[in-house]
């Protein structure tokens, strides 16, 4: 393969990943606003278009026809800057998250992944803290107090959540003795989803991956009832927009590598005993990737919508006293798994 | 302060709480499939009991006689000071009747003092919530959008025998 076949492979990559994201979130938009009035038996919005399906462009050209707003005692450069740090951080860890096996088509072999990095899961790590820069500055250049305390509140969260999240991805790294997206999805063969094998390893991650993203039952950073909106109080229009897209953008991110790391990626357990042929089985495999990771956008709703917010210190408590250890254990469990049974 | 002590500790299933949350998980999942409680206004309109306090009117007997004597009650009573009644002279039997009769609905608040202490049932309190105008004039109401025909005002008048 020559260097400029694989730009142009990786160029379309790129577009559909960017374009799969960004339509993903959109309908998420719509999607949480309907499970959010199921939940409370109402019907949620369905007067633009068929069943509501065009809330999410409504909602769009809605924040974008507004007034955008910087006050008087922001840092206007960081104040700017800060939506695009969250957007891009959002975005770019998307590129290593395998949905598919390796495909062959045009005498091109293509792995369904935009970049097959050998340390994906450091990079993801890597982002993901970066991510934490973006509601900081947001939260610190506006000049208003509820911002600052939603940033402050917010860098504190997801450096205490890091620590376990980094330790329960250890466990899974020990199994499958690579960094690379993809061989982690192949070392769950079977029924030996990491999910199954390491549960408490499993629990801890989604637990640190709602710390993560700032969802409810953690989303002290923009608590409304508390810090008004929290680190995007002073934000309007597009901007505002940003932070949003970069939320349920997160989320995405959140749930994709919590399929990989954890329920087999796009494995279907003994898929290859049924004898089907090479592209069903690849369809069906690519299909089995996306719905589990619709089952947990869904499982994230779930939560936001039945379970109340944690004060503070109950955060705090729960990080470093339950979930920190935890992840140890954890640890130390799949080390005796590896010690007895390879 | 004396520090309160806890009547009930939790039990150790409770407090590891996956199980608790599993169950608050199941409610709102529950929840889901439940029929759903919203009314989607402009199609299907919320038809009021009859205990409801919609605008007041004026009970126009079917010979197009409206009730009233003008007797200003009401317009005494009202804490709002929303309604304004000038009595006249007239050969029927009541003698007297309103010549002008008008309800400020900007100054309305529903609360129905003046069919409590109307001695003729005269005005009573409609089941119509849809008060919309675009400037102040419009909200000022005169006897002809008052008067509704006793026809309609049925459950109000039975509603108000049982009660009242």
């Amino acid at each position: 393969m020559s260097l400029f076949e694989i730009i142009i492979i990786s160029l379309i990559k790129i577009v559909i990943a960017v374009v799969a994201l960004l339509l993903t979130v959109a309908y998420l938009v719509y999607f949480e606003r309907k499970i959010s009035a199921w939940a409370q038996n109402r019907i949620g919005p369905n007067r633009v278009g068929f069943h509501g399906l065009l809330q999410p462009f409504a909602d769009v050209f809605k924040l974008l026809l507004k007034e955008d707003i910087v006050p008087d005692a922001a840092n206007k450069p960081l104040h700017t800057l800060a939506p695009f740090i969250a957007l891009f951080v959002a975005f770019a860890t998307y590129a290593v998250i395998p949905i598919g096996p390796a495909i062959h088509i045009f005498g091109y072999d293509i792995n369904l992944v935009v970049a097959d990095v050998n340390i994906g899961v450091l990079y993801v790590l890597a982002l993901t803290s970066l991510g934490v820069y973006g509601i900081t500055f947001a939260g610190w250049s506006s000049g208003s107090k509820y911002s600052l305390l939603g940033g402050v509140r917010s860098s504190a969260q997801m450096i205490s959540y890091e620590v376990s999240m980094g330790f329960s991805i250890a466990g899974v790294l020990l199994l499958s003795e690579s960094l690379r997206p993809i061989d982690i999805v192949n070392s769950q063969y079977g029924w030996m989803w990491n999910a199954i094998v390491q549960p408490i390893g499993f629990i801890t991650f989604v637990v640190s991956a709602f710390a993560e993203t700032n969802r409810l039952p953690f989303d002290l950073p923009e608590a409304e009832p508390e810090l008004v909106g929290g680190y995007h109080t002073e934000y309007s229009s597009f901007k505002f927009a940003g932070f949003f897209l970069a939320e349920y953008a997160n989320m995405i991110i959140a749930s994709c590598m919590i399929v990989t790391l954890y329920l087999g990626g796009w494995q279907i357990p003994y898929i290859d005993k049924l004898g089907l042929g090479v592209t069903i089985t690849t369809l069906l495999q690519i299909g089995a990737f996306i719905s589990k990771v619709v089952f947990m956008l869904f499982f994230f709703m779930w939560v936001r919508w039945s379970i109340p917010r944690f004060r503070y210190d109950q955060l705090m408590n729960l990080g470093w006293k339950v979930m920190f250890p935890l992840s140890l254990v954890n640890i130390v469990w799949v080390a005796v798994l590896i010690m007895l049974f390879n | 302060m004396t520090v309160k002590k806890r009547t009930e500790d939790l039990t150790f299933f409770q407090k590891i709480y996956v199980a608790e949350i599993g169950r608050g998980l199941m409610l709102t999942l529950k929840n889901m499939f439940r029929p759903k409680v919203t009314m989607q206004y402009p199609e299907v309109k919320f038809i009021p009991p009859a205990s409801y306090r919609g605008r007041p009117v004026l009970v126009q007997e079917n010979n197009g006689v409206e009730r009233c004597v003008a007797c200003g009650l009401c317009s005494r009573v009202c804490p709002a000071l929303a309604i304004e009644v000038q009595a006249s002279e007239t050969e029927l039997e009541k003698e007297r009747y309103p010549e002008k009769f008008e309800i400020n609905m900007l100054r309305c608040i529903f609360c129905g003092f003046c069919e409590e202490v109307c001695p003729e049932e005269a005005i009573v309190m409609s089941k119509d919530y849809e008060l919309v105008f675009t400037n102040r004039e419009d909200a000022i109401y005169d006897k002809d959008k008052l008067l509704t025909s006793v026809d309609k005002l049925k459950d109000r008048l039975e509603f108000l025998r049982k009660f009242k």
